[in-house]
This record gives C-alpha cells, structure tokens and sequence, in this order.
C-alpha cells in the first residue's frame, strides 16, 4: 500500500510540474480538477484499512467537487467573459519547469525536516508532495497575468493543504472538512463572478492592471 | 564472448530496418493507405549501396567521414546496450557515459559533415540539431544517473540486471520517470515528430533531413541504417527502462523485448498520425520537460 502511495505522491509532483508548464487556460483547469480526484484517491487509499463510510463520503465529495463542479465553474466564467485561451505567464515556460524543480528540492529538504507526530504513517513522500504542491500554487498565483490563473493557483494551493492535512492529521472531523470544502466552493464561486465583472468593467481580466485602481 | 549477446547484436543489425517499416506502415494505416512494403528500407538501403556517390568539389574529408564515423558508432552503441535479459556484448562501470558519448560522436560528425558543404540549408539544419541535441542530452543522462543511483550499478548491463530482480513497487517510480523522459529524448534523437518531421522536404522545417541532402550512394545508405540502429538501440534502452522485468526464460524475454521494440515502433507511428510537429520554438519546452522528468526521477532518490 505504502508503495501505492507513493506513486500517487509522485503523480501529484508531476501534475505540480506540468502545470506551470501548461499554456492554456482550460487545461490548467483540467490539470488543478485531476489533482483534486488524485488527492481523494489518496485519502481512499491512506485510509484503506479503516475505510468508514464517512470518509469514503467525504473523499468521493471533495473529488466530484475538485474534479467536477470547479472546472465547470471556471469554464463557465471564462466562456461568459470571453477569456483569450493563452495563460500569458510573467515567467516562461521553461523558467517555471527549472523553478518547479528548484521547488521540488526545496520541499523535499523540508521535509525531511519537519518531524510529523507519527513519522508521516510511512508514507515519506507525503509531506513533500503537499509542500511542493503549495508551492506551486504560490507561484502560479505570483507569476501568472490572468484572473483565471490565480484561481487556478489559489485551488492548488488549497490541493496541497488538503494533502498535508490527509498525512499529518489523518482524522478530520467532518464538519470541519465539509466547512473548508463548501469555503472553497463559495471562494470559487465569487471568483468566477469576480472575474466575469472585471471582464465586464476593463475588457479584460488582467489582473496586474488591478493595482493602478484608485478610490 | 558470450553467444547470447552476440546473437542479440546480430538480431539488431537485422530488425533495426524493419522498426521503419512498421513506423511507415503505421501511418499507412492510419491515413486509409495501403502503404510501402514492410522491407521497404532494406531494399532502399540496398539499392543505394548499388550506386554511385557524388562529391562536391567544396568538401572535404570531413564531409565523407560523417557518414562513416555515424554508422561506426550506431553499431558501437548496439553492442553497449543490454538486449532482452541478456548482458551487452561489451559492458564496464561507467558504460553509460559512453553509450551517451557514442551519440554525441555520431551527432557531431554529422554536423561537421554538414557544416562542410558550406550550404546554407545545412548549416541551419546542424543548428536546429545541435540545439535540440543540447536540451536532450541532459535528460539522457540525467535519467540514466538516476537509474544508475537507484540501482547503485555504473553499467547498462549491471543497471539491467538489478533491476529485473527488485520490487516492481520499488522500481517502479524512478524507472517509469526516466523512462518517459527517454521515450522523448527517443523521439528527438531519431528526427521523429513531435521535434522533427522525418517525411517533409520543406528545408526550412527539416531538421535531420535537411543536414543530410548532399549524401548520396553508398554514403546515404550508411546513414539510413545507421539511423535505424540509432533507433533500435534507444529502443532497446526504453525497453529496459520501461519494462525491467524479466521472466528469467532466455528465448521469452528476448522473444518479449523484440516484440516491444515492434510495440515502440508502432507507437511512435500512432503519435507520428496524431499530433502534429511542434513549433521550432515549442520543441525546448518539451525537452526542458523531459529534463524536468529525469531531474524529478534523480531528486526523489537523494532523501
């Protein structure tokens, strides 16, 4: 199992790699969703040998959710905003690829530092992948020009909190999981409509254009 | 000597034309056509060394060694690199810095060959090759490192070896990355599609095409076969990296890796009708991400 994981891990770092990498908007989209169905395999998969039926629950929602409702969302947003398809990064393509890798090293000396409470349930890959994982989620936010980027940016990073909370805490009360779920379902939300009336209001959805605003 | 191994090189120089013949038969396929017979290249092959050659008066020596010295280092990468099970017919520690070295001694003759025509084509062709062949190189390397670490063996053959007898769990993370970066260096190094077109004869998209238009005869078929060996032999070091499991039967696993390189071929010609050739300047993004998978393969062994 513990071997399962990890490959699982290693598919999470490779979806962390390839989506700075990616150049349009619709499939990091797809790429941030298939990341969210990965991480409810991972929780199906690290709690296998205790599955109740509320954990099965609360990883088959997380992922119809990840996997499904936001990338409708955000399609959706970007359809009735009539978003250019192109991400249009302040960083290249192959800078971000060199930086993900840089992350990646980054993460793992991180985590090899961080002592979880019980050793990380052999399961040595984790921290890491969930750290690298927020990562990327910073720099997609800070490197890229568009709205839906940053959306995009913002769910992977929320990816990474998930796969760190799966490894470190394990049990979550499912009020708590279901109340970061349905905050992140409303913040998607917002979003979509933010980015529609920037649209509407400049034209565009650049959001680097924000910071000329004045009251 | 070991007879296995020789068999091995003997069964590469026969076969290493066919894997064309698949690849085009494919893509035959794939486009409604009833397309070129199988053995196609060896009858091309046969029909060039019956011709003669035309040298321009501008070139050099230089200009008819390239040829030479590629196919002499295509057939030294062959007996470098394992086959089916079986060690290579020559293997040491380090070998693998060698089996990377024989191409860049194969690239770089022709380059040398095509820089020596003093065409303007070619010299852009050698450009293209060399730049692209810079970004390879790396993951190359970089994917045989990580095997090599993770295998704690120097050598192509030993690396084989420890390989088929470990974990398929264990092996599975680092070998299937270095893998996947080695199908695309595969795809680079062999002029194929997604990095180079090997049909078009449009000289400003050609790359490996277009630093070999002034060969001809006896030169051109040294240079078809010895890009097919090319071919079988990085075929034959993805076969090991992908599948390093071995059954422990000697004819099954031979029988078994020759039919993955058929497999190979075969799916180099379903990517060659799908996907079209990337821009020129797209081509380093997908190298950069091939060295992204070698380097993540690498950096998850140094916890």
């Amino acid at each position: 199992m513990a071997a399962w994981i990890e490959i699982l891990m290693i598919l999470l770092i490779l979806l962390d790699m390839v989506l700075p990498g990616l150049s349009r908007l619709s499939a990091c989209v797809r790429a941030a969703a298939l990341q969210g169905v990965l991480l409810g395999v991972l929780t199906l998969l690290a709690n296998f040998d205790a599955l109740t039926p509320r954990v099965a629950v609360l990883a088959g929602l997380s992922m119809a959710v990840k996997g499904f409702l936001f990338p409708v969302l955000l399609e959706r947003a970007m359809k009735g905003a009539g978003v250019r398809k192109e991400v249009e990064p302040f960083v290249g393509y192959v800078t971000s690829i060199a930086a993900c890798v840089a992350m990646l090293a980054v993460s793992l000396l991180l985590g090899q530092r961080l002592p979880l409470p019980d050793g990380g349930q052999g399961m040595p890959l984790a921290v890491p992948a969930a750290i690298m994982t927020m990562l990327t989620g910073l720099f997609i936010v800070v490197s890229r020009r568009k709205a839906v980027s940053q959306v995009v940016g913002y769910l992977t990073f929320e990816n990474g909190i998930y796969a760190f909370g799966v490894v470190a805490v394990g049990e979550v009360n499912a009020l708590v999981e279901l109340g970061v779920l349905l905050d992140i379902f409303v913040a998607v939300f917002v979003m979509g409509i933010a980015i529609y009336q920037i649209n509407r209001e400049f034209d565009h959805i650049d959001a680097d254009h924000l910071s000329m605003l004045r009251g | 000597m070991n007879p296995d191994a020789i068999a091995n090189v003997a069964m590469g120089l026969a076969l290493a034309p066919l894997l064309f013949g698949v690849i085009n038969r494919v893509k035959a396929v794939f486009a409604g056509r009833r397309g070129q017979p199988l053995l196609q290249p060896y009858f091309d092959v046969v029909k060039l060394l019956g011709k003669g050659a035309v040298y321009s008066r501008t070139t050099t020596w230089v200009f008819r060694a390239g040829p030479v010295v590629g196919l002499a280092s295509a057939l030294a990468a062959l007996c470098v690199v394992p086959f089916g099970g079986e060690r290579a017919l020559i293997g040491f520690e380090g070998d693998l810095l060698l089996f990377a070295g024989l191409f860049g001694l194969m690239r770089f003759f022709t380059v040398c060959a095509a820089l020596d025509t003093g065409s303007a084509f070619e010299g852009m062709g050698a450009s293209r090759e060399v730049q692209f062949s810079a970004l390879a190189e790396p993951a190359l390397l970089l994917g045989l490192a990580a095997a090599a670490r993770r295998t704690g063996c120097m050598s192509l053959s030993g690396l084989f070896e420890e390989a088929s007898g470990m974990d398929p769990a264990a092996a599975l993370p680092v070998f299937s990355l270095a893998a996947m970066a080695v199908f695309i260096v595969f795809l680079c190094e062999n002029a194929r599609i997604p990095v180079d077109d090997p049909n078009t004869h449009l000289e400003l998209t050609m790359i490996h095409e277009v630093m070999v238009l002034d060969h001809s005869g006896p030169d051109f078929a040294f240079i078809t076969y010895g890009a097919a060996v090319k071919m079988w032999v990085l075929g034959a070091l993805f076969a090991g990296l992908a599948v390093p499991f071995r059954t422990g039967i000697h004819w099954l696993d031979a029988a078994l890796a020759v039919a993955f390189m058929f497999a190979v071929a075969a799916a180099t010609g379903v990517v060659e009708s799908t996907m079209a050739r990337l821009r020129l300047l797209r081509v380093p993004h997908l190298l950069a991400g091939a060295c992204a998978l070698s380097a993540v393969a690498y950096v998850l062994l140094l916890r």
